[in-house]
Parts: C-alpha cells; sequence; structure tokens
C-alpha cells in the first residue's frame, strides 16, 4: 500500500501536468507520421508500430528524472525519512509509469479503433508487461546519482532513441539482415512490437508466449538492477 | 528509561571524517538539544539515528531499535523534519500530510482526524487544499512540522525547525516544542539559535569536528565558562584590554569573573591610566552562547 501511496504522488507531482501528457502523445505521432508519409505501408503495421514506441516513450519518460526533481526540490530526505524502503520507493515510482504507460496506449488504440481495426486481447495483458518493463529500465537510467534531470535525459535519449531503430518498429525483424536481427534480440521493445503486430493481424517473428517469456524475464532484471542501484544512489543524492 | 543512544558513531564521506566516534544517550521525555559548528557532524549525527544514512562503525538504538538493523521498525516510532526538505509544491498541504500518514501505515480515518487537528493547531487548515508552491517559508515549516507529527510519534527530530522563520512560526514552534515534552515525548532538537535551546532543552550535548565536547544541562554549562558573571564594557576609543578571560566583540569587551567588584575596579583603573571614557559598563550572566563559544575555543 506504501508503494501506491508514492505511485499517487508521483502520478500529481510529476504526470498529469500538460506538457509531459502533450509530449507523451505528440513525440511518438510524429515519429509515427515522418515514417508514414510517402512511403505505401499498410496501416496495421504502423499503428502496431505507433503503440510501441508509445508505450515505450510513455513509460520511458518521466520515470528517469524522478529521483532527479526529488533531490533538486529538496523533498528526497522527507521521504526518505519514512518508514519505507528503497525497494518500496522504486515500486512506487514504477507502478506511476506503468500507469501512465498504460494510459497513453489508449491513444493508438483509438486510433486503431478509427481506422477499423480491432486488435487480438492479447495486446492487453502485453502492454501491461511492456509498460512495466519498460518502466523499470527507465528507472535505471536515474540510477546516476545527478540532480540535474537533463543529464539523465541525456542517458535515457541515448538508449531510448537507438532501441526504437533496432526494435522491428520501421523496419519488421525478419527482413533485418542476420547482424540486424541478433542486435535486434537484445531490446525489449522487439518482443513487445513482435505481439503488437500479431495483434493487428501480422505474423510475428517469435512465439507470442516467447515474446512474453523474454519481455517477463527483461523485466525481473531491469527491476532487480533498478532496485540494487538506486540502494546505493539515493544515498549519494542527499 | 533511554529513548536515544548512540555509541562510537564513526561516518566518513570519502576523505572527510565526519564522526568520529560519537557517543551520548538521551532520556524518554527529554527535550534534548545538538549543538555545533556548521560541518561539525550535526546533520549526519540526525541522519544516522533517524535511519536515513549508515554509520561505518558503532551503534545507535531510537525507541530500543537498532537503526541499521531494525530501520523500519526505528521509523516508525519517530517523526523527522530534516533541516534540508521541503513539501512537495503540487501537492496541497492535505495531500502532503496523507501522503506521510500512508507511508507510516495509518488508517485513513484516523489519519484525517490528526490531520485535521495538527493544520487547525498550526493555523494551516483554511489553506489545506492549497498547493505548498503558494506558501510562505513560515506556512511551509508549519506544514512540515504536522508531516512530522501526523504519526504522533515518541520520538520527534527537529533539525534547525526555526532556521530562517518569522517571529510568530518560531513562536509556535517552540510551544509546540514544549507541550510536546509535556506528553513525555522526546525531542531531539538541532539548533543554531542558543536562546531557543536554552529555553527549552533539558540538556543539550556539544559537537565539535565529528566529536562530542559535552554533555551537560544549560545551567551547567553556563558555569563552565570559568565564572558565574560576565562584564560587559564598552570604551570610548579603541583600546587593548589585556585581562584574564577578555573577549572582544565589536565594540565591546566582556570579561568573565568570578569576582566582579574587583573586576570592575580593574576596569576602571585600566579607563583611568589609558585615558579612556567607559561608554556603558553591565554585568550580566553568561549565556549559552557564550558556554558553547567558550568550549569551542578550549577545543581549537
Amino acid at each position: 500500500m506504501k508503494c501506491l501511496a508514492i505511485a499517487k504522488k508521483d502520478i500529481i507531482m510529476y504526470y498529469l501536468k500538460g506538457p509531459v501528457v502533450i509530449f507523451g502523445i505528440l513525440l511518438p505521432l510524429f515519429l509515427f507520421l515522418a515514417f508514414w508519409i510517402g512511403r505505401d505501408l499498410p496501416l496495421n503495421f504502423l499503428i502496431a508500430g505507433l503503440l510501441s514506441m508509445t508505450v515505450f516513450f510513455a513509460s520511458t519518460s518521466v520515470s528517469p528524472v524522478i529521483a532527479p526533481w526529488e533531490e533538486q526540490m529538496r523533498t528526497l530526505e522527507r521521504l526518505l525519512a519514512c518508514p519505507v524502503s528503497t525497494t518500496t520507493i522504486v515500486f512506487g515510482d514504477v507502478i506511476s509509469s506503468l500507469i501512465f504507460g498504460i494510459c497513453m496506449s489508449f491513444v493508438p488504440l483509438l486510433l486503431a479503433f478509427c481506422f477499423g481495426f480491432v486488435p487480438d486481447p492479447v495486446v492487453i495483458p502485453a502492454i501491461i508487461l511492456a509498460a512495466f518493463c519498460f518502466s523499470c529500465l527507465g528507472l535505471l537510467f536515474s540510477a546516476y546519482p545527478t540532480n540535474l534531470p537533463s543529464t539523465v535525459m541525456m542517458i535515457s535519449s541515448l538508449v531510448r532513441f537507438p532501441l526504437i531503430f533496432i526494435s522491428g518498429i520501421f523496419i519488421p525483424v525478419q527482413e533485418l539482415p542476420s547482424w540486424g536481427k541478433a542486435i535486434s534480440m537484445l531490446s525489449p521493445l522487439t518482443y513487445f512490437t513482435d505481439i503488437a503486430r500479431a495483434s493487428f493481424g501480422m505474423s510475428p517473428f517469435l512465439f507470442l508466449y516467447l515474446d512474453f517469456i523474454i519481455l517477463a524475464g527483461f523485466s525481473i532484471g531491469f527491476l532487480a538492477s533498478a532496485i540494487k542501484l538506486h540502494k546505493r544512489a539515493l544515498l549519494n543524492r542527499i | 528509561m533511554i529513548a536515544i543512544e548512540a555509541e562510537g558513531l564513526k561516518k566518513r564521506f570519502g576523505n572527510v571524517e565526519a564522526l568520529k566516534g560519537v557517543s551520548f544517550k538521551v532520556k524518554r521525555g527529554e527535550i534534548f538539544g545538538f549543538l555545533g559548528p556548521n560541518g561539525a557532524g550535526k546533520t549526519t549525527t540526525v541522519r544516522i539515528l533517524t535511519g536515513i544514512i549508515k554509520p561505518d562503525s558503532g551503534r545507535a538504538r531510537v525507541n530500543g531499535y537498532d537503526v541499521v538493523e531494525e530501520t523500519l521498525k526505528a521509523k516508525e516510532s519517530i517523526g523527522v523534519l530534516p533541516e534540508v526538505s521541503n513539501a512537495y509544491p503540487d501537492l496541497t498541504a492535505w495531500q502532503n500530510i496523507m501522503l506521510i500518514a500512508s507511508l507510516y501505515g495509518m488508517r485513513k480515518r484516523e489519519a484525517e482526524e490528526r490531520a485535521n487537528e495538527l493544520l487547525k493547531e498550526f493555523g494551516i487548515h483554511e489553506r489545506k487544499d492549497a498547493k505548498v508552491r503558494g506558501f510562505s517559508k513560515g506556512m511551509k515549516q508549519r506544514l512540515m512540522l504536522c508531516m512530522a507529527l501526523i504519526s504522533d510519534p515518541e520520538i520527534l527530530f527537529l533539525d534547525e525547525p526555526t532556521s530562517g522563520l518569522d517571529v510568530q512560526s518560531a513562536r509556535m514552534i517552540r510551544e509546540k516544542i514544549l507541550e510536546i515534552a509535556k506528553e513525555r515525548k522526546t525531542v531531539f532538537l538541532t539548533s543554531h539559535n542558543m536562546d531557543e535551546v536554552n529555553m527549552l532543552c533539558d540538556r543539550v550535548a556539544i559537537i565539535n569536528k565529528g566529536k562530542i565536547v559535552t554533555t551537560d544541562t544549560p545551567e551547567r554549562l553556563k558555569s563552565k565558562v570559568g565564572g558565574s558573571v560576565a562584564i560587559e564594557v564598552s570604551f570610548g576609543d579603541k583600546v587593548e584590554l589585556n585581562m584574564k578571560n577578555a573577549e572582544r566583540f565589536g565594540d565591546k569587551y566582556v570579561i568573565y569573573t568570578t569576582d566582579p567588584y574587583k573586576t570592575i575596579c580593574e576596569v576602571v583603573d585600566f579607563a583611568r591610566k589609558n585615558g579612556v571614557e567607559i561608554v556603558s559598563i553591565n554585568t550580566r550572566t553568561p549565556t549559552l552562547e557564550d558556554a558553547f563559544l567558550k568550549l569551542l575555543e578550549v577545543e581549537r
């Protein structure tokens, strides 16, 4: 329950801000338009890609900067003085980011409905798992103990943008050369994109159960690393 | 009954040895003052006692709980007003308090009753639904104290609670501290305001360069200044007064003495011999500030 209180605080403090919500929608939308315009690609392929990008960007947008912001606003020590463990704080941050990622996924899903596509229900657990996985990844970025959100954003952008291009969003994994396929396997986004494509009626690259298992594996790895790194980093922040 | 116990606490940050074996005990129901110059190790000690950081060695128990082994239990029994901290600016006063209540695992109804009570007591109930961003410093500090008190803790750690506050807010906080002590609760108070410490504390510890210099009652500390009376004298011209226990403060000299009559005669003789006018001469008992400065001087 304590992590829910932290998540509620995060949502009010950091997510329910006009610019955050607008940026969460606009960034993937612009990337989508930039890729769509002038190319003859099936709409379901593009919407699945948009869904992947939206969940990915939304879930990794704010979670990396919560800790630096808290340090800068001098609210972190107040939080650390409460009877909560670092694990609870990390879980709270992950939950808020997860909720934001899930909420933002409604935008591409609504767009899909508008274009007459009804995705397979398998996309719902996939969105939840992916948002969780990407939220944990976002928390990893903020393990670097700086109170400058811009530094964390730079680190996060250095990882996030390359991932977009190696995860089969713009070019299906099947069409990549063998070295490209190997690289794409390192990205958790690849597996969510694969499920999203399958839910919109395209043939997946892997079996869906494998996508889920690997995504869950990434989630556990990111979460465990985030907790371990934040245990050290949070103390260096005060 | 001991409420807080520190035993040989040591802490190092890189090359800086912040604490070099700090030990003291605070009895239940006591208001315990913790004084020291900037960088002496006050905040590091408070952070260890409140479970925010871990000591490199030594042990500390708060309310019977080891702050390293039983951190969460120790934290549950204390309320903290950290020195460098803020309430969440984009949350309302109410949301801030309820957040802390949730983190202490309080039931909603109990938390709401207590929050209403505290906000009324500290005069910010009317602004409970306003965002903290628009609060004055005094209001923010009163809110921070409400947040520290929401769980009705047995022990309260207050790090510079009245620093930079307006007279009204500072007085309100001091009155509350006295009220808390009447309920047999323990207050660990860090402050730079000597009058405040003198007025509120049952006992005081002075820390310097990571070591406890002394622990005693404010009155006993004052008597350690090397005399029971301080004579404050101001001369018409700038002169060098070479007398035992004489210290210069601005345009005045303060002389600590056990024999005020003899000392005043010596001062008058000095003025006559040097042909300088005595503008004013007063006697007063040494203050806690005098004791503090003297003890730190001895340490140097």
